[in-house]
C-alpha cells in the first residue's frame, strides 16, 4: 500500500542557516505518526512545508503520490491535507458554529451570481448539517451559540481541530495540540485525536507532550538540528540512545 | 405598541415607509435641495460598495478614483459614439471591474499601510492621465455636453425623473450588495479578514476573496460614478480626487463599519448635517469638523451604535426608578 504522504529529502535553508536539512520520511493509511524533537530542530519548519505556508529550498511532498510542494495552502487544503494552528487561532469574534460552518469551505464556497440568486440554498444547508455533525463528534453541540473568545484554553483547542475537520480532510496536520494543557484536557484532547483517527483520518502530530506522543502515535520522526535522528515505533525511539542524549544535551 | 407588529414584519414596513417618503420628497423641496437628494443616493452606493471592498480589511484610497473610471468611460462612449446611456451605464461597471482585476496583481502584493499608499499612488496615477492626456479625456477641465438618458418622453434634465432613475438603479445595486454580504461569500470574507491564515488552512484562497471584493466593489462604485456624470453633464479628475475620498472613509468610520447600514446612516447624517450649515458659510468647516470629532470621542462605535447606547441608557433609567 503506497504511504498517504511522503516527504522525500526536504531541505529548507534561511540564509546561512540549514533548518531542515534532507528530511524524509512518510505516514502511512490511518496511522498517527509524531513528529517530535528538541527546540529548534526543525520540526515547525517541516510541518509548514507540508502544509504550503513554507516554500522547501529543495525535495517535495508527496500525498497520495501527487506532488503538493510549493502549492498554495488553499489548494493543499482543498486537496485533502489540513493543518491546525499551534497557538489559538480561531475566529475569535464570531460564535462556535459560525467557525466551524468556515471549516466547511470546500463544499459549501459558491460563485457570486448563486450567491446572490440563492442557487446555493441546498449547498449551504448540507454545509449547516455537516457543521451540527463536526460539533456533535468533538462533543461542542452544547456550545454551538457561545463566542469562540468565551471558551476556556482546552475547548478553544477542540474547535480549532472542529474547524479542520470540518474541511473534510483525509490527513490531519496537528501543531502542538497539547501545548499548555492540564492533565485533564491533556486526557480529553488525546481521547478526540484517538476518535478522528477512528474515522478514517490519518494524523501527523507535531507535539512536546511525551505522555501524548508516546500514548497516541504509531510510529515517530525524531527531528535533531534540521536532520532525522530515528524513526520507529515510540518503543524503539525511547531506546535510542542517540535520542536520549539529544534530549537530555550530550557533552 | 411595537408589539403590535411582528417583529419579522418591522424591516419589511421600515421599508415601505422609506420609498413612500423618497418618492414623495422630492416634490416638496427646491431645486438645489433635489440635487443635493440626487448626489446623496448616488454616495449611499459608493459607501455601500466601498463597505464590500473594506470587508476583508484592506482600507483602500483608489475607490473614487474607480468611481471615476466609471464615470469617464460612460461619459466618453455615450459621448463620441452616440450609444445610449442604458448600455453605457453597465459598461461603466464593467470598466471599472476590469481596471480592479487588472491593478490587484500589483496591489494585493501588499497589506495594510502599504496597501493604502499603494492604492493611492495607482488611482493619481489614473487621475492624472485623465488631466494629461487632453484627447480623449479632456484635461483638467474634463468633458461636458455629456448626454442626459432617453426613455419614451421622460425628460431627465428635471431633478425629479432623475432622481427616481438614481433610486430604482441605487436600490437595484444596494440590495445585490446585501445579498452577496449576507451570503456564503460575505462569511467568507469575514474569515479572510479576521484570520487570513486560517481561512486559507481549510481551503480559502484568501488572493481570490480579495480581488474578488475589491473587483465587485469597483463594479458598482462605476455605476455610480456614471449616475453621477450623467446627472451634471460634465466629467472632471476634480470630482474623483483625495479629498473626495477622504469624505468617502469619514462618512463610512463615522456610520461604523460593523453593520451593513452604519455608513449609510453616516452619509446620510454627514451630508445633512454639511446642507444645514449651508446658511453660515463661513462656519461651516469649523462646526463640521467639531462635530467630527464629537462623534468620533462619544461614539467610538459609530452612529450605528446610537440606537444600542439610547436603549441601554434607557433601561438603566428604568430600573432605577422601579
Amino acid at each position: 500500500m503506497t504511504p498517504i504522504l511522503e516527504v522525500k529529502h526536504l531541505t529548507m535553508r534561511f540564509g546561512g542557516l540549514l533548518a531542515v536539512d534532507d528530511v524524509s520520511f512518510s505516514v502511512n493509511e490511518g496511522e498517527i505518526r509524531g513528529l517530535i524533537g528538541p527546540n529548534g530542530a526543525g520540526k515547525s519548519t517541516t510541518f509548514k512545508m507540508i502544509a504550503g505556508f513554507l516554500s522547501p529550498t529543495s525535495g517535495e511532498v508527496l500525498f497520495r503520490s501527487n506532488n503538493i510542494t510549493n502549492q498554495r495552502p488553499s489548494r493543499i487544503a482543498s486537496a485533502g491535507v489540513v493543518r491546525t494552528f499551534q497557538e489559538t487561532t480561531l475566529f475569535q469574534e464570531l460564535t462556535v458554529f459560525e467557525n466551524v460552518l468556515i471549516g466547511t469551505h470546500k463544499q459549501a464556497h459558491t460563485n457570486i451570481i448563486s450567491a446572490v440568486l440563492g442557487f446555493d440554498r441546498q449547498k449551504q444547508n448540507e454545509a449547516i448539517e455537516a457543521t451540527t455533525e463536526v460539533l456533535e463528534f468533538m462533543g461542542l453541540s452544547e456550545r454551538k451559540n457561545q463566542l469562540a473568545a468565551e471558551l476556556p484554553l482546552g475547548l478553544q483547542r477542540t474547535l480549532a481541530v472542529a474547524i479542520s475537520l470540518a474541511a473534510k480532510p483525509n490527513l490531519l496536520l496537528m501543531d502542538e495540540p497539547f501545548a499548555g494543557m492540564n492533565p485533564e484536557e491533556t486526557q480529553h484532547m488525546m481521547e478526540l485525536t484517538e476518535r478522528v483517527r477512528e474515522s478514517g483520518i490519518s494524523i501527523v502530530l507535531v507535539e512536546h507532550n511525551m505522555k501524548a506522543v508516546m500514548g497516541l502515535c504509531d510510529r515517530l520522526v525524531v527531528l535533531n538540528f534540521g536532520t532525522v535522528l530515528d524513526d520507529g515505533t515510540p518503543d524503539q525511539v525511547r531506546h535510542n540512545p542517540n535520542v536520549i542524549q539529544a534530549y537530555l544535551g550530550g557533552g | 405598541m411595537n408589539s403590535l407588529i411582528p417583529a419579522k414584519f418591522r424591516p419589511v414596513l421600515f421599508l415601505l415607509l422609506l420609498y413612500a417618503v423618497l418618492i414623495v420628497l422630492p416634490h416638496f423641496l427646491k431645486y438645489h435641495q433635489q440635487d443635493f437628494l440626487i448626489f446623496l443616493t448616488i454616495n449611499i452606493l459608493v459607501v455601500v460598495s466601498y463597505r464590500l471592498v473594506t470587508l476583508t480589511g484592506e482600507w483602500s484610497l483608489i475607490h473614487a478614483v474607480m468611481m471615476g473610471v466609471g464615470a469617464y468611460t460612460s461619459a466618453l462612449i455615450s459621448k463620441n459614439f452616440d450609444i445610449s446611456f442604458w448600455i453605457t451605464l453597465p459598461l461603466a461597471g464593467v470598466m471599472a471591474g476590469l481596471v480592479a482585476l487588472l491593478l490587484s496583481y500589483p496591489l494585493f502584493r501588499m497589506t495594510q499601510f502599504y496597501f493604502l499608499i499603494g492604492s493611492f499612488a495607482a488611482g493619481e496615477a489614473i487621475r492624472l492621465t485623465w488631466i494629461q492626456f487632453i484627447k480623449p479625456f479632456g484635461g483638467t477641465g474634463g468633458t461636458s455636453a455629456i448626454p442626459s438618458p432617453e426613455l419614451m418622453n421622460i425628460d431627465f434634465l428635471e431633478p425629479i425623473p432623475y432622481f427616481y432613475l438614481v433610486l430604482i438603479v441605487v436600490s437595484i445595486c444596494v440590495y445585490l450588495l446585501y445579498r452577496i454580504e449576507n451570503s456564503r461569500i460575505g462569511l467568507t470574507l469575514h474569515a479572510v479578514h479576521w484570520k487570513g491564515v486560517l481561512a486559507e488552512s481549510v481551503g480559502v484562497n484568501t488572493w481570490n476573496y480579495r480581488t474578488l471584493a475589491f473587483v465587485i466593489g469597483s463594479l458598482f462604485v462605476g455605476i455610480a460614478g456614471a449616475l453621477k456624470v450623467h446627472y451634471i453633464g460634465t466629467v472632471a479628475p476634480k470630482q474623483f480626487d483625495i479629498g473626495f475620498m477622504v469624505f468617502i472613509l469619514i462618512w463610512v468610520i463615522v456610520g461604523g463599519y460593523r453593520t451593513f447600514y452604519g455608513a449609510i446612516i453616516g452619509a446620510v447624517v454627514l451630508s445633512v448635517l454639511d446642507e444645514i450649515l449651508r446658511g453660515v458659510e463661513q462656519l461651516r468647516p469649523a462646526i463640521y469638523g467639531a462635530t467630527l470629532i464629537f462623534f468620533i470621542l462619544y461614539l467610538p462605535g459609530g452612529l450605528e451604535s446610537l440606537p444600542q447606547k439610547i436603549r441601554q441608557k434607557f433601561w438603566a433609567n428604568r430600573e432605577s426608578a422601579t
